[in-house]
C-alpha cells in the first residue's frame, strides 16, 4: 500500500486537495471542487440539498401514492376547452403572445386578477397589480426589495415549506410565531416584537397565510386579523398576505382578507395556480404605490416579464366565461377528497396522532407522538409506496420533526383511502415498537367511528402552542 | 472499445447520489471511447440487459439491491461481466452487522456493538436487555440501520432515554439495527484500488465538517459543507497503520477491485477503528475515492478505465 504513496509525484502532504494539485493537474476533480466551492456566494451556504430532498426525490415515482405535492387536479380541465382557448390566442394574438410583454403584466390579465380579488371581497385598481411568475416569484421579489442580510422576517410556525429556502437565500433572520386553531398567535407575536424591540430591531415584514394555511390547514380568525393589522399599523410594519386558496372553501363563511381590511400596510399575493393552473406560472402582487414601483423594478431585473403565452391564455380564459364555475367544481371535488382523508385519518391513525380539520385549501397537518421522526418515517413509508412532506420542511430551525403535511387535492378518493391505510399501518407499527421498547402498553387504536377528527384537532392546537416563541435561525 | 451498461439510480434511498455518480462515470466512459448504455434500474432491468447484451456492466448503484449483492447475482446469472466486488463480498460488506462480526472475529478493530432485529424486540423481549446493553457499551451510543449506506437513520443516544426513539428511527430503514459505541475523533476514509491484481491503499482522505458536529448525510455529498483534506495530516506511522487496517478489512470481506473503508481515529487514545466498508463508494464530484485516486496521480478517467478493465464475469 505504501508503494502507492511513493508514486504520488509532487503530491505533497499539504492541507487540501487544491494545494496538492497546484500546477500539476489543472483538470483534476478535487481541484475543481475547491475551485467552484470558493466561488459560491455566501447565500448558497443555506441553499443546501438535504437528506429530506433526496428522500422527496423518491416520492416522484409513479408506483407510489404521494400526499407530498401541493398539486391541484389539472386533469379536470377539459382538453377541448384548452384547444379552443389556445386557438383563439393563435388567431387573435399570435405575434403578441410570442413577444415580450409589459413587466407589470398584460392589461387584460391584471383586469382578470382584479375580478378574482373582487370575488374575495377586494376592490382593487388593475394599475396597482403586478403580475408575477407564480406566487413563488412574489415571495422572492418582496424579499429582493426589502431584505438585507440579517433583516428580520416574521413567519408562522409552521410556514409554507417553499418560503423557507426563499427567505434563507436572502439571508433573512426568520422568526416563526406558533399557530393554533385560529391562526398566528398574536400574543406570541407581541412577545416576539417586544423582544426584538429590546434588541433595537424590527421586522421588515410579517408573512402570513391567513386562509387554509399551508401546511397547517388552519384559518386566522377575524379577531386576529384585526389585531394583526392593528399591530402592523402601529408599528408601520408590512404584512405579506399570501392567499393562494381563499376561493377553495369547503365549509363555513369566508372571512375578509387582510388586504380588504387595510390596504396601507398589506402586500397581497395571489395566484392562478390553485384556481386554474400552476403550469401557467402566473401569480400576482398588490402593494402600496411606492412599494409596487420597487417591485416592478425588481421584476424587470429578474425576468423582464412573465410568459406572454401564459398571459394570453389567461386573458382568453377569462373572456370565455364563468371562471368561477370551474373554481366551484374544484372546490366540490377537493371537499370530497378532504372528507375522505379526514375519515381515513380517523380510521387508520393511532390515538396518539392529532391533525387539523381544514375548512378549505389543500392540506391536512398531522402530528405524531414526539418519539416518531417523520423524516425517518418517510423512508419507511416509501417502502410501502406512500409519501408525505416531513414537518421539518416547514420550519427554519429544525422543529416540526414529528409532524407531516398531507395533500388531498391531487390524489383520487380511492388512492387517499389506500394511501392512508398504508401510512396508518406504518405509523401504528412505529407506535407499537416504541411501546415495546419502553414497556408502555400500546394505546388502543382509534375506532373507525369517524368521530376522531375533533379530538385530533383540539390536541393539535396544544401541540402547536407548545413551542418556543422566539426560536430563530440566522440564515447565512 | 466496449459497450458498457452503466447501472445507476434504482429504488434505494441513495438514488440521487447514485444518479450523480452514474452521470460522471458515463461522461468518463464516453471520453474513453466506449459506447454507453444508461440504465436507471427498475423492473425492466433484466429485459433490457438481455436485449442489449452489453459487454460489461458498470455498477454505480448504492444501497439496497445495488450494493448488497442483488444486482451482482443477476449479472452472474446473465453472464455479463461487471465491475467491483463479487456477490459474497457485497453481502458481507453491505450488512454492517455481518461485517463487524467478521472483523471482530479476525481481530480487526471495530467499535464495540450489539445488533438486534426487530423481531428480537417484538418477540423476545429484547427491550428488557436495553439497560444491560447500555452499561456494556457506555454512552453516547450510535444507533444505525444495519444496511443503510448513507448517514440516513443514524442517531446518537446520549443517554438511555434517547435509545427507544433512536431505535424507532433506525428501524425505519432496516429490520436489523446496530448499537455501537461512539468513537469521538477524526473520520478517515481510505480508498482501496487494485493494481496488477493486488489491492493498494490510496492516500487517506480526512473529512472535516465545517459546521455540523457530526459528519452527516447533508455534508457528505454537497460542495462546501465538509472540507476534505487529502492526504490527511497524519503522523506517517499512524497513516501506515490505518492503511494497513483498511487493507485487512478489504481482504477479510473478500472485496475486489475497489472499495472505501471508513475509519475513526479516537481523539483520546489514538486507536483506529473500522466503521464500515463500502463496496461501491460514491463517484460524485465530492466523493472520496476519486479524490484519493487523484492525490495518488490517478485521474478520474484513469480510475474508471482501471475499474472497467478489472470487470469480470
Amino acid at each position: 500500500m505504501i508503494e502507492r504513496d511513493d508514486r504520488r509525484e509532487g503530491a505533497g502532504r499539504g492541507v487540501g486537495p487544491a494545494v496538492s494539485d497546484e500546477g500539476r493537474k489543472p483538470r483534476s476533480a478535487a481541484h475543481e471542487i475547491e475551485r467552484y466551492g470558493a466561488l459560491f456566494a455566501e447565500r448558497t451556504r443555506v441553499m443546501k440539498s438535504s437528506a429530506m430532498r433526496d428522500l422527496m426525490a423518491l416520492t416522484a415515482r409513479d408506483d407510489l401514492i404521494s400526499f407530498s405535492g401541493g398539486l391541484p387536479d389539472t386533469s379536470t380541465f377539459a382538453p377541448g376547452f384548452f384547444t379552443e382557448l389556445m386557438g383563439r390566442v393563435a388567431t387573435g394574438s399570435v405575434a403578441k403572445a410570442l413577444q415580450y410583454g409589459p413587466t407589470e403584466g398584460l392589461a387584460d390579465v391584471r383586469e382578470a386578477i382584479a375580478l378574482v380579488m373582487e370575488a374575495e371581497g377586494m376592490t382593487v385598481d388593475p394599475d396597482s397589480i403586478l403580475a408575477t411568475s407564480g406566487g413563488q416569484q412574489a415571495l422572492d421579489l418582496v424579499c429582493k426589495i426589502l431584505i438585507d442580510p440579517g433583516d428580520v422576517i416574521i413567519a408562522e410556525a409552521p410556514t409554507y415549506p417553499g418560503a423557507v429556502p426563499t427567505f434563507c437565500s436572502y439571508q433573512a433572520d426568520v422568526i416563526q410565531i406558533p399557530l393554533d386553531r385560529d391562526g398566528m398567535q398574536i400574543e406570541k407575536l407581541r412577545e416576539a416584537l417586544a423582544l426584538l424591540d429590546s434588541e433595537g430591531r424590527r421586522p421588515k415584514f410579517i408573512y402570513t397565510i391567513p386562509n387554509f394555511h399551508n401546511p397547517a390547514g388552519v384559518t386566522m380568525s377575524l379577531e386576529r386579523r384585526h389585531e394583526l393589522l392593528r399591530i402592523a399599523g402601529e408599528r408601520e410594519v408590512l404584512v405579506l398576505e399570501d392567499n393562494p386558496y381563499g376561493l377553495l372553501r369547503y365549509e363555513g363563511d369566508p372571512l375578509p382578507t387582510l388586504y380588504s381590511l387595510d390596504s396601507d400596510f398589506v402586500l397581497y399575493t395571489g395566484t392562478f395556480s390553485k384556481i386554474l393552473s400552476p403550469g401557467v406560472r402566473i401569480g400576482w402582487l398588490v402593494a402600496p404605490a411606492p412599494v409596487l414601483r420597487q417591485l416592478v423594478l425588481g421584476k424587470g431585473s429578474a425576468d423582464l416579464c412573465s410568459s406572454s403565452i401564459s398571459q394570453y391564455f389567461i386573458a382568453e380564459y377569462f373572456q370565455a366565461g364563468p371562471w368561477i364555475d370551474y373554481v366551484r367544481s374544484l372546490s366540490e371535488l377537493y371537499r370530497r377528497r378532504r372528507d375522505v382523508m379526514l375519515d381515513a385519518l380517523a380510521e387508520h391513525f393511532p390515538r396518539e396522532a392529532t391533525w387539523t380539520h381544514p375548512q378549505g385549501g389543500l392540506f391536512v397537518w398531522a402530528t405524531l407522538p414526539d418519539y416518531i421522526d417523520t423524516t425517518d418515517l418517510l423512508a419507511r413509508a416509501i417502502e410501502e409506496r406512500v409519501a408525505f412532506v416531513p414537518g421539518r420542511a416547514a420550519y427554519v430551525d429544525g422543529r416540526g420533526g414529528s409532524s407531516m403535511r398531507l395533500n388531498f387535492s391531487g390524489v383520487s378518493e380511492d388512492e387517499i383511502r389506500e394511501g392512508m391505510r398504508r401510512l396508518g399501518e406504518v405509523v401504528r407499527e412505529q407506535v407499537a415498537l416504541y411501546s415495546t421498547l419502553t414497556g408502555q402498553a400500546p394505546a388502543d387504536r382509534r375506532g373507525a367511528s369517524g368521530q376522531g377528527a375533533q379530538p385530533g384537532t383540539a390536541a393539535t392546537d396544544e401541540r402547536m402552542a407548545d413551542v418556543l416563541p422566539l426560536s430563530r435561525k440566522r440564515a447565512g | 472499445m466496449s459497450r458498457v451498461a452503466v447501472l445507476k439510480g434504482g429504488r434505494s434511498l441513495e438514488r440521487q447520489v447514485s444518479l450523480k455518480s452514474g452521470a460522471r462515470v458515463e461522461e468518463s466512459l464516453r471520453r474513453l471511447g466506449h459506447e454507453v448504455l444508461e440504465l436507471d434500474v427498475d423492473v425492466e432491468l433484466v429485459n433490457r440487459l438481455s436485449a442489449d447484451r452489453p459487454d460489461v456492466a458498470f455498477v454505480v448503484l448504492h444501497g439496497r439491491d445495488g450494493e448488497d449483492g442483488t444486482v451482482q447475482e443477476l449479472l452472474e446469472v446473465l453472464g455479463i461481466p461487471y465491475t467491483g466486488s463479487r456477490v459474497s463480498a457485497c453481502i458481507r460488506a453491505s450488512d454492517k452487522v455481518l461485517a463487524k462480526h467478521a472483523m471482530r472475529d479476525a481481530g480487526i478493530p471495530t467499535p464495540d456493538f450489539f445488533a438486534f432485529s426487530e423481531t428480537a424486540f417484538k418477540g423476545l423481549g429484547a427491550a428488557q436487555a436495553l439497560p444491560a446493553i447500555s452499561s456494556r457499551l457506555s454512552f453516547p451510543l450510535v444507533i444505525k440501520p444495519a444496511s443503510q449506506g448513507s448517514a440516513l437513520g443514524i442517531k446518537f443516544a446520549r443517554s438511555a432515554t434517547d435509545v427507544p426513539t433512536a431505535l424507532v428511527a433506525a428501524f425505519s430503514y432496516d429490520r436489523k439495527v446496530l448499537l455501537e459505541r461512539y468513537v469521538a475523533g477524526r473520520e478517515l476514509a481510505i480508498s482501496i484500488l487494485e493494481d496488477s491484481g493486488r489491492p493498494w491503499a490510496l492516500p487517506i482522505v480526512e473529512a472535516v465538517p465545517e459546521q455540523e458536529s457530526f459528519y452527516d448525510f447533508e455534508s457528505r455529498y454537497e460542495i462546501g459543507r465538509t472540507r476534505f483534506v487529502c492526504p490527511a495530516d497524519l503522523d506517517a506511522v499512524l497513516a501506515l497503520k490505518a492503511q494497513s487496517i483498511a487493507l485487512d478489512a478489504f481482504n477479510l470481506l473478500g472485496c475486489s477491485v475497489f472499495a472505501r473503508v471508513d475509519l475513526m481515529l479516537d481523539a483520546e487514545t489514538a486507536e483506529l477503528y473500522v466503521l464500515e466498508v463500502n463496496p461501491i463508494p460514491g463517484l460524485t464530484e465530492t466523493s472520496l475515492l476519486p479524490q484519493a485516486a487523484d492525490a495518488a496521480g490517478i485521474g478520474f478517467d484513469d480510475l474508471i478505465a482501471r475499474i472497467l478493465a478489472a470487470a469480470t464475469v
